[in-house]
């Protein structure tokens, strides 16, 4: 499905700033892989969420999604295929635009000069429903005017509007408050599961990140440390986890956002 | 005053600003849409002024308004690749651009500053045999005018609800969006440039045919002009109204900025402050929310001291 082959990239190179943040990553995911990453702050998860997007070229290795090398791809053209969702729940909407032209743009129907029908917009409702937020009775609002965990469940309804081959989840729910959070990540479960899409999802929740999926990526220093799934993963708990970091880095978490309960 | 002078100054004050509100109405769509302050304006402004005054002086007065347009866009096609393609800073590829088309007016107007179209067949002119007689005769500017901005108006609205029109203001709006929507923002911000480009040099094309006069330094500071009615204009209809509305705003705000020249010129300003009284709006305009927003942190700060003072 989706493969990292040898994937290097070093940011500001020759200067004091160097930064190695991906080290030679290789990454197989399987087809209807949820998959939860786990490290700590600069361990290199959200770069490689932006290697595979394409927010910047590696500098050396290939990726492949679904047989197709994208590894030269501009972002745009990946986004076809690829769906993320940031931390931040204001990256994903446009906020000067009404809720229906953002989905009109995220379903990208028609050609460049086409317009919005009604038959789009009693399709966008349908879709809005589903969300249970109310949404579907304030098409026209723009986007700017809803609350974080609102604009979240759009930018997730826009970014799977067309299931994509990936979803990528950088710590969606991490900026939301806890009710809020549960909600928007019930809704991602439904989606995924639904749909049969492909996931990646980064997050800072050791529970959640065993609870949820079917494998756990460990990374630290641009590097994967720890890969685990099937049956040895089924008996892990939140100390193990730690533990297991303890020994492969040979430090101690020192992340006070890791939450170990 | 009498009821007809006023009556006078108020209809060339709405003259006026229709024609220079088809710069507020690229601005509208360059600078509130996208986003984008194209310093360029002032450049594309004349630029559309030599071309379609050289093409009715050629005796084509119809095809110097399309000949015109046609300059303007390819203007902004340079002004957006220089941004998008070879890492010019946004302003500053509108300032060289600005700078080159000063050479290229010249150039286009046959190395002369200014020409002279007072015998010149043009739009206004023909509207001018064409009313005569009729009730309108005395308003053929007004309604030549109103007529292009009806048009730029209601082309550019329904341009906006496209989907090229989307995602035109998506870019504006969150360039992030777009990418992650399979569009490049790079093509939207080159089409719209370029549409605001062809709409910023109509204007000129209708205002030195107007004029009947074509002057190499007539576009100088109509960036600021048009900003401060566009500013002006948001006053009406705020950025979460309807476009249509706040197209309409955008040109309301260029004849209310007109009109009020007007009075402060009734009043012994003398005409060169024109362009310091739009620098101060655009200044007041966009500083206005920041400095009141700074109020409170102001009144806590001078509390401090004061209560420092005596505690010292």
């Amino acid at each position: 499905m989706l493969e990292l082959k040898n994937v290097s990239k070093t940011f500001h190179p020759g200067t004091a700033d160097e930064k190695r943040a991906m080290d030679d990553v290789s990454l197989r995911v399987a087809e209807g892989d949820f998959i939860s990453i786990i490290g700590a702050n600069g361990a290199g998860k959200s770069t490689l969420f932006n290697a595979i997007c394409g927010s910047f070229f590696v500098d050396r290795g290939t990726i492949l999604l679904g047989g197709r090398n994208i590894t030269m791809e501009p972002e745009h053209r990946r986004a076809r295929t690829i769906g993320r969702l940031f931390q931040d729940p204001m990256r994903g909407s446009a906020p000067d635009m009404s809720i229906e032209e953002n989905l009109s743009l995220a379903a990208g129907k028609g050609g460049w000069l086409s317009r919005m029908s009604a038959a789009d917009r009693r399709e966008f409702r349908e879709r809005l429903k589903l969300l249970g937020m109310g949404l579907e009775d304030r098409m026209k609002a723009p986007v700017g005017l809803l609350s974080g965990g609102q604009r979240q469940a759009l930018t997730l309804l826009m970014a799977t509007y067309h299931v994509p081959q990936l979803l990528l989840l950088d710590e969606h729910t991490a900026a939301l408050d806890p009710a809020t959070a549960e909600k928007v990540l019930a809704l991602t479960r439904s989606i995924v599961e639904d749909n049969h899409i492909t996931c990646l999802m980064i997050t800072h929740n050791m529970q959640s990140a065993l609870d949820l999926g079917n494998r756990t990526l460990m990374m630290d220093n641009g590097r994967i440390i720890y890969d685990v799934s099937g049956e040895e993963r089924k008996g892990l708990t939140v100390s193990d986890l730690t533990d297991l970091f303890r020994r492969s880095s040979g430090r101690a978490l020192d992340n006070d956002r890791m939450l170990l309960s | 005053m009498s009821i007809d002078k006023i009556l006078t100054l108020g209809q060339t004050a709405a003259e006026l600003g229709l024609i220079g509100g088809l710069t507020v109405l690229a601005l509208f769509l360059s600078y509130s849409m996208l986003n984008v302050c194209d310093l360029s304006t002032d450049g594309c402004f004349t630029l559309g002024a030599a071309v379609g005054t050289v093409t009715a002086i050629a005796g084509y007065p119809w095809l110097s308004l399309p000949a015109a347009m046609l300059a303007g866009s390819l203007s902004g096609f340079i002004t957006a690749a220089l941004q998008t393609r070879m890492g010019v800073q946004s302003l500053l590829a509108g300032i060289v651009v600005n700078t080159g088309l000063y050479s290229v007016n010249m150039m286009i107007s046959g190395n002369k500053a200014a020409l002279n179209m007072s015998k010149t067949r043009t739009v206004f002119s023909m509207a001018k045999d064409l009313l005569k007689g009729t009730p309108f005769a005395g308003q053929y500017i007004l309604i030549v005018a109103l007529i292009a901005v009806a048009v730029v108006v209601a082309m550019l609205c329904l341009f906006l609800r496209t989907k090229l029109g989307l995602s035109i203001r998506a870019t504006g709006s969150n360039a992030d969006m777009v990418r992650s929507s399979s569009i490049n923002p790079t093509f939207t911000t080159t089409v719209g440039l370029c549409v605001s480009g062809s709409i910023t040099a109509l204007s000129g094309c209708l205002m030195a045919q107007q004029q009947k006069n074509f002057d190499i330094n007539m576009g100088q500071g109509i960036v600021t002009v048009a900003l401060a009615s566009l500013l002006i204009g948001g006053v009406f209809f705020s950025r979460y109204k309807p476009i249509p509305l706040r197209a309409v705003g955008a040109v309301l705000g260029a004849i209310v900025f007109r009109i009020v020249y007007a009075l402060a010129l009734r009043l012994d300003m003398p005409a060169f402050m024109l362009k310091l009284v739009s620098a101060v709006i655009v200044v007041l305009a966009i500083s206005g929310p920041y400095l009141r927003e700074q109020i409170p942190m102001m009144r806590r700060r001078w509390k401090n001291a004061r209560e420092g003072r005596s505690a010292g």
